[in-house]
């Protein structure tokens, strides 16, 4: 399944997985910051949505819609653990498969649209989700919905694989090693369908959707079927910051968020897999490490975000140096120039 | 024996203007037909109408005696009715041989999920495309260019490309969209031996849209000839060089002529 994975690659894993397991857990105890767990979880959980907005663009299409899918992901989650007692561990994919659904409902009139078309329409997504959510009955309206317990434990033949959320003596830190596993196990998947037939079937639609339909590639299906997935991740991350957060209000995904989840993607880098990662790290821990600049952090921010993406046009992973004609360069140039293209 | 593709009474309109008129034509397994025409005869037009590219407004076209028009393009082509494009049309940032792997898609024995999980038939899968590819592009004489990306390709190349990328698709017909447009004549020739080799070695029917007179009689065993959207002759490439019509459609009647 990874055979394709060479040692270097193994060993920049092994060294990521013992930085966040590992090194993280140790620093946060050695300063006691412990703040930073719940500003990690979120980055961790963000990014899971923003690696699904990466995929949408993986077939040429701006998606500034993922604020959508994660409200959807984060109510549908709340309502069954509240409404309906269901256990966290089975609302929790649930919460995503009813976030592709939807996705699939919507995605099958919008996605014939291209370029700022289609990225006008995601858009508006947020909105009607939020406004949605304050007409229902089953979402509470505005006050939403509070006092989420959190998970239970999960055990499978009466063997507990993980404690009870409410019993543990650190629960910041079981919810930031889960969101970073959920983390880790979707950008696998990011990582494998973009090194599958799946993505060589986007890379193909992303550069010629005539071309592509005229070899025999179903666009329409394939559009779905990476649409579905993008929301399905959405939907995850949604899920899991209303458990972190234990609430979830018509105002925890705005639009900003939406535009943030796609920033994410441009920031790390759209023809990287992992630059969703880093760039929601940049975004959303950097704003944080500005606190200190009082009222002068929004504008520091912005400066440094403008010069970042004037620099660095195709992402921070750009930096790394990479090899002409290797697979990163061709489908970073390719994604670049599919958005110039308006495609 | 039915013939492998029929074009019957095939119209196209676009509002006032009839871009095809009532094209009927047959074509027979394992010959080369093309479609030629002055410029706004409707041989584009035509062309997309039979890849599905685009609808027809009446008539129909059917491949082994089953309808094809109006549908998907990619139905069309699993059905193994395969269009190439001009050579803009192309994937930029992939590699000549990524871009013929891509295209045996339609080969895929595993699911994308198995694709996904690597199962035994994506492996199988995987190294077939592969071994194909190369095959093919050593078959079509670019076997040293398979490496480069097709965005750094010249013109020649590229159109080499496009017809490589409808092969490995594994067509029973390809339509060749001007192959030989903007060649010179060493290129030009070197495209008609390829077109050639196609059908000989491979067997595929060819069917193609042009503009080049030379290189149209020289390569085809029938030819079509479209005016104004209609079908004015068909014929050997002897029959259509000594056609009235033919000639009046391309250099103008005698009765035109100034002074007559």
């Amino acid at each position: 399944m990874f055979k394709n994975v060479t040692s270097k690659q193994w060993l920049g894993l092994a060294a990521f997985l013992l930085a966040i397991f590992v090194a993280v857990p140790m620093f946060i105890a050695a300063t006691g910051r412990t703040d930073f767990y719940f500003t990690l979880t979120m980055v961790a959980l963000l990014s899971i949505a923003s690696g699904g907005v990466w995929l949408t663009f993986y077939i040429g299409r701006i998606n500034i819609g993922q604020g959508a899918f994660g409200l959807i992901g984060a109510y549908a989650s709340a309502v069954m653990i509240t409404t309906f007692d269901v256990n966290f561990w089975l609302a929790l994919p649930i919460a995503g498969l009813f976030a592709a659904l939807v996705a699939v409902l919507i995605g099958l009139p919008i996605l014939r649209l291209r370029g700022v078309y289609f990225a006008m329409i995601t858009l508006v997504l947020t909105e009607v989700v939020k406004l949605t959510s304050l007409a229902l009955d089953i979402t509470n309206g505005a006050r939403g919905i509070t006092n989420i317990p959190r998970p239970d434990a999960l055990s499978i033949f009466g063997v507990t694989i993980i404690p009870d959320f409410a019993t543990m003596a650190n629960p910041k830190l079981g919810f930031y090693y889960l969101a970073c596993l959920l983390m880790v196990l979707a950008f696998a998947a990011l990582y494998r369908i973009v090194n599958s037939r799946l993505g060589h079937l986007c890379r193909s639609m992303q550069q010629n959707e005539e071309l592509a339909s005229s070899i025999g590639v179903n666009i329409s299906h394939i559009r779905l079927i990476v649409f579905a997935i993008s929301s399905f991740f959405g939907g995850i991350g949604g899920a899991m910051v209303a458990s972190l957060t234990q609430s979830v209000y018509p105002n925890t995904f705005q639009v900003k968020d939406s535009v943030d989840f796609m920033l994410n993607v441009f920031l790390g880098g759209l023809g990287y897999v992992f630059g969703p990662m880093l760039g929601t790290l940049t975004i959303y821990f950097g704003w944080d490490l500005l606190f200190f600049f009082g009222k002068w952090q929004l504008l520091i921010y912005s400066t440094l975000l403008i010069i970042l993406m004037l620099i660095l046009p195709n992402g921070i992973l750009s930096l790394r140096l990479k090899k002409p004609g290797s697979d990163v360069a061709k489908a970073a140039d390719a994604a670049g120039l599919a958005l110039k293209e308006g495609k | 024996m039915t013939p492998l593709l029929q074009v019957k009474n095939v119209t196209k309109k676009f509002g006032g203007l009839t871009a095809n008129n009532d094209v009927t034509f047959d074509v027979a397994e394992g010959e080369i037909l093309s479609v030629i025409g002055p410029n706004g005869a409707g041989k584009s037009t035509l062309f997309k109408m039979i890849s599905s590219f685009m609808s027809t407004t009446s008539g129909e076209v059917f491949y082994k005696g089953e309808k094809i028009s109006n549908n998907k393009p990619h139905i069309i082509a699993q059905k193994g009715v395969v269009r190439t494009f001009q050579e803009t049309t192309i994937f930029k940032s992939m590699t000549v041989r990524e871009s013929v792997v891509v295209a045996q898609h339609l080969r895929a024995t595993a699911s994308l999920p198995g694709y996904f999980f690597g199962t035994k038939a994506a492996h199988h899968d995987e190294e077939s495309f592969g071994r194909n590819a190369d095959e093919l592009l050593e078959f079509l004489g670019m076997g040293e260019i398979r490496n480069e990306l097709a965005s750094n390709l010249p013109q020649g190349n590229l159109r080499a490309l496009g017809i490589a990328i409808g092969l490995a698709t594994d067509p029973k017909v390809l339509l060749l969209d001007e192959p030989f447009a903007g060649m010179n004549h060493d290129e030009t020739t070197k495209m008609v031996e390829l077109v050639r080799s196609v059908r000989d070695e491979k067997g595929v029917t060819v069917m193609l849209v042009e503009h080049d007179m030379p290189a149209v009689m020289s390569i085809s065993d029938r030819i079509v000839v479209l005016n104004f959207g209609e079908k004015i002759a068909e014929g050997t490439p002897l029959e259509i060089q000594n056609n009235e019509r033919v000639i009046e459609a391309y250099l103008g009647s005698a009765d035109d002529e100034i002074g007559m």
